[in-house]
Parts: C-alpha cells; structure tokens; sequence
C-alpha cells in the first residue's frame, strides 16, 4: 500500500509567547522547531503501516526552506522519501495550503498511483486552523474522519475511532481515504542513529508553488493578558504541608 | 426576509454560547439545524444541510461552537463552499470587512485577522464568550434537506459506539487533579502522585513529557494536545509549565504549584506554590491529610 503524511513545522514554545517587534509572528529565533505534535503520531502510524502491510511511505510539507529538517526527522523513523513544497516562509492560509497539498498529491499520483491513505493532524499546533485535511478531502473527492485515535487498515476499508465523552465513535471508511489525527493515537518511536544516516539519503522532491491571496488575513497577534492570578507562596519543602492542607481544607476538598 | 444568522446546534454550553453570539451577525434573528438531524452523526451530510439552509435563508453567516463536531463539520462545509473558516473565535466585528479575534496555540496566543468572505463561518472558541437570555435559534424545518441528500454524503458515518470504560470520574470533569511532570523522574515515581490524587478523590494528569517518555498512558494528559481540565484545584507537581501544559489547566479554579524551582513560569501563573522538592513535599501533604483525618 501507499501511505502520504502530511505535516508542519512548528517552534517549540516553552513558557512564555514572545512577538517579533510587528506581531505579525511568534520571535522563534531562540527557539528550536519539530513536527506539529498530532503530526508525529501521523508519521509514527505511516511508518507501521507500510512495516505491516508493504509498499511506501511518503511525508509532505509546505514550509520554508528549513522544514526539510522535519522531513529528515520523519525518514529517520521510516518514511521513504519526501515532498517539500517550498515557501519564503510567509505564513499560508489554509484555503491555499489545502490546495497546494491537493495539486502535489494528484501530480504524484499520477506518476507512482494512488496513496491509500493520506494522514493529517487534527489541527496544527500554532495555527489550528482544523481544516486542511479535509479541504484536501474534498478537493480529491475522498471520504474523511477527523481527530481521530485509533486507525486500522482492514482490508478495502480503514476503522477510525474518535473520542466522544470518554467513549468513542467508530467509522469505516472505503479507500483510498484521508484521516486526520490527534496526539495518542500511538507513542511515537525515537529516531535511530542509523536510521538517522538512511535519512540523509533518502529523496526529497521540492518544488516552489505561488502564494495565492489570502483570505483568512493575519493583522496581528496578541499574547493574552496574564493568568490573572496572584501567587501565594505557601512555604518551602515538606514544612509546607499543614499550610497546603490547610488551603485544601478551605476550599472543601480535603 | 430578515438578515438571519445560522448555527449548528449540539447538547451544552458552547453551542448556547456560539448561538447566543451569532445574535450579533445579521438584524439579531438567529436559525439553527441540530448536528442531531442526522442520527448517528454523519458530517458531510450536516454540512450539507447546513449548506442548502444557509442559501434558502440566504444566512449573512454560519456559526458553531469550536468543538471536536463543530470544527468538524463547519470545515467540511468551508471545503464544499469554497469559503474562509475562521476556527475558534472569540471576539469578531462582523462590519463590511469582518475583522475576528482567534485562538491560536490553544489559546495562548491570539490572532486579530480578516476574514474576506460573503458569507462568514466561524466556530466559537468554548467558554470564549458568554450566553445571556433570549427565547433562543428558531430551529431549522430540515426533512426536505434529509430527503434530498446525496448518498455521497452519507459515507462517513458513525457505525458503532464504544461506551466508555466505566470507574470514576473522567479527568475532563474531575474536582480534583494532581499533576506530575518531569521532576516526577519515572514511571514508579507516579506512586506518591497517585496517593496523594487518591486522599483527595481526585484523577491523576501529567505533562506532555510524560505521555512522551511513556511513563503514563495519553489519556492522562492535561494540555493543548491532551485534556482540557476545569477542576476546583489543580496540582501541579515538577511541571515547568509551558504554554503546551498551561492551554490544558488554564480552566482550573485553583493552581497549585510544587516545583524546585523558583523561576518556573508555572510558580508566577499559580495561585499557590511551594518550593521543594515534590519527592519530600507531597509525600508531607499526604501525611498531613492522613493525621487530621
């Protein structure tokens, strides 16, 4: 079978949000950059897939030059080869990432055939914009289920399961089809040294595709105002405890 | 005809939220189809529905409450429309050029954008804005859009349920959690979490670390990409609290915060903190419910 993810660069934010001085973007230059978290596991799931069932695996991403990073990191886990449609790193609405994403996977089709299945996260970690997987869905005509946890080829069909209230919902999807999920659906493996140095020679197509027009436009960001809270320091080491129980006493939960 | 706004309605406060807010969007009447009008749910098929009523009505805008349904099924109905999604706003200014104020990061950030659209939808971020009292949506007569769907639109389809596995109180609505990062060190380092969790009647949550070294299973997260929790006090043992951890607990009551370190940034967005050690100090706590009981 053939198995497409998808994902995206992200900074990882520690504690605290910082602007650039326009804020018009996160000040990512102290920070370091990974796979959108929901992502990972989409990666994780491609890579077993393609171990259980045979065939490829493929990762795309549109990003800036430097996303080839995170491609790297998913061939260090077992993806194939690689897509990077390639940006000057201004930030792409969802409308215009679904349809690059769209373009790039029918032009691949048509000259190695059909993905079974395309995975996606959930929503990206900054943008959370919920929507591109299914925008691709659509633009290809294919059936698909969003935040998803469990995901199993059987078949012609792949199970999907979605938390609902604790519980879960379950789909059965004809393939080929596109799935969107979410952190937990699998605990992703950690890269191998040799799998490392694979990666650095597996292929990476780039191409550079027009920034259409935006029309969800970014004007600024804000970083919310603070928790509000006022922190009282109850005490330092075990010595602490009568005045935490005492607190825990107060407000009836112990 | 009225200039009317229309929201998908689900069981709970975000959709009353969402469908309180979209008064704002047209001349204040307000039409809706419930994400029930297909049972069980099916998305393309509401958002087909929500496609055929939004032009009958020739609705100024769509709404819905940003959650796991609502974000769902308004962006298939985006996709099918061609048209922006602006998911989980909490503010919006719906004049010519419609300008909306939206989470991003979970909340931690927010962006002001514009949304070049003639017919907007957005999802409303939960508990973003409140519900006052009005008579409520004048609910959308859907049969016709029933009888008329395309097959095509009933792929996706809910097949079967999974109840979910019984004792307790989940960890989205638990009154108490007690929190373990990595200053918990392990996974056997969970036990006096667990015993202190257990004193309390409360769940157990840890930090995204945690789930990623293994030491506790997904369903334990409390974070951006885990559970949102809103319990009367959370505890927070050896968790530095990043932006990723803090867009999960933001909702609780009370934050209390055990770390070694001072400097933290979970120490400045607690209400209580100590200073120590969480291998000595929540071992005490436990002790010291113990004595007084």
């Amino acid at each position: 079978m053939r198995v497409l993810v998808c994902v995206k660069r992200v900074p990882f934010t520690g504690g605290k949000m910082v602007l650039t001085a326009d804020s018009m973007a996160l000040e990512t230059r102290h920070l370091g950059f990974t796979i959108s978290p929901h992502e990972e596991c989409g990666v994780e799931e491609a890579v077993r897939l393609i171990e259980a069932n045979g065939g490829e695996s493929v990762v795309l991403t549109l990003g800036p030059p430097e996303a080839a990073e995170q491609l790297r990191d998913a061939m260090a886990l077992g993806i194939d080869r690689a897509i990077h449609l390639q940006t000057d790193g201004q930030e792409w609405d969802a409308q215009a990432t679904s349809s690059a994403i769209a373009e790039a996977v029918r032009a691949d089709e048509s000259a190695s055939g059909p993905f079974d299945l395309i995975v996606f996260g959930n929503e990206s970690a900054d943008a959370g914009g919920y929507q591109v997987g299914l925008r691709v869905a659509y633009a290809l005509g294919r059936p698909c289920a969003t935040g998803l946890k469990g995901v199993k080829v059987e078949g012609l069909t792949v199970r999907c399961e979605q938390d609902v209230g604790g519980g879960r919902d379950v789909y059965a999807l004809p393939l080929p089809a596109i799935v969107t999920v979410k952190e937990g659906l699998n605990l992703p493996r950690y890269p191998s040294v040799p799998g490392r140095m694979r990666a650095a020679r597996k292929p990476v197509a780039t191409s550079n595709p027009a920034r259409p027009e935006s029309q969800l436009q970014l004007i600024r960001l804000t970083v919310p105002g603070g928790s509000g809270r006022q922190t009282k320091l109850l005490g330092t080491g075990p010595s602490a405890a009568p005045a935490v129980v005492g607190m825990l006493r107060e407000i009836g939960v112990a | 005809m009225t200039a009317t706004a229309l929201v998908l309605m689900e069981e709970g406060e975000p959709s009353e939220q969402a469908a309180f807010f979209a008064r704002g969007w047209g001349d204040g009447t307000v039409h809706s189809v419930g994400v029930d009008a297909i049972k069980p749910y099916a998305p393309d098929a509401i958002a087909a529905i929500l496609q055929r009523a939004a032009d009958d009505l020739k609705a100024v805008a769509v709404l819905a409450a940003g959650t796991d349904r609502g974000n769902d099924v308004m962006a298939r109905l985006a996709a099918r429309t061609g048209l922006p999604f602006a998911a989980n706003i909490v503010a919006a200014d719906p004049a010519d050029a419609i300008e909306v104020t939206r989470q991003r990061w979970g909340g931690s950030l927010l962006e002001n954008a514009i949304l070049i659209s003639g017919r907007p939808l957005v999802t409303v971020a939960p508990y973003a804005v409140k519900a006052g009292n009005w008579p409520g949506p004048i609910a959308v007569d859907v049969k016709r859009y029933i009888a008329e769907l395309d097959p095509r639109d009933m792929v996706v389809q809910v097949k079967e349920h999974i109840d979910p596995p019984g004792g307790g109180v989940s960890l989205a609505e638990a009154k108490v959690v007690v929190s373990g990062g990595r200053g918990v060190g392990s996974k056997e380092g969970f036990a006096i979490i667990e015993e202190l969790a257990g004193l309390l009647g409360g769940r157990v949550g840890c930090s995204r670390v945690v789930t990623s070294a293994g030491w506790r299973p997904h369903t334990d997260q409390v974070g951006q990409t885990g559970t949102k929790i809103s319990p009367d006090i959370y505890i927070a043992c050896g968790i530095s609290g990043a932006t990723q951890h803090m867009a999960g607990c933001k909702g609780a009551k009370r934050i209390l915060a055990i770390n070694a370190d001072a400097e933290a940034p979970i120490m400045s967005l607690a209400d209580y903190a100590v200073v120590g050690d969480l291998k000595e100090v929540v071992p005490a706590i436990s002790a010291e419910i113990r004595k007084n009981r």
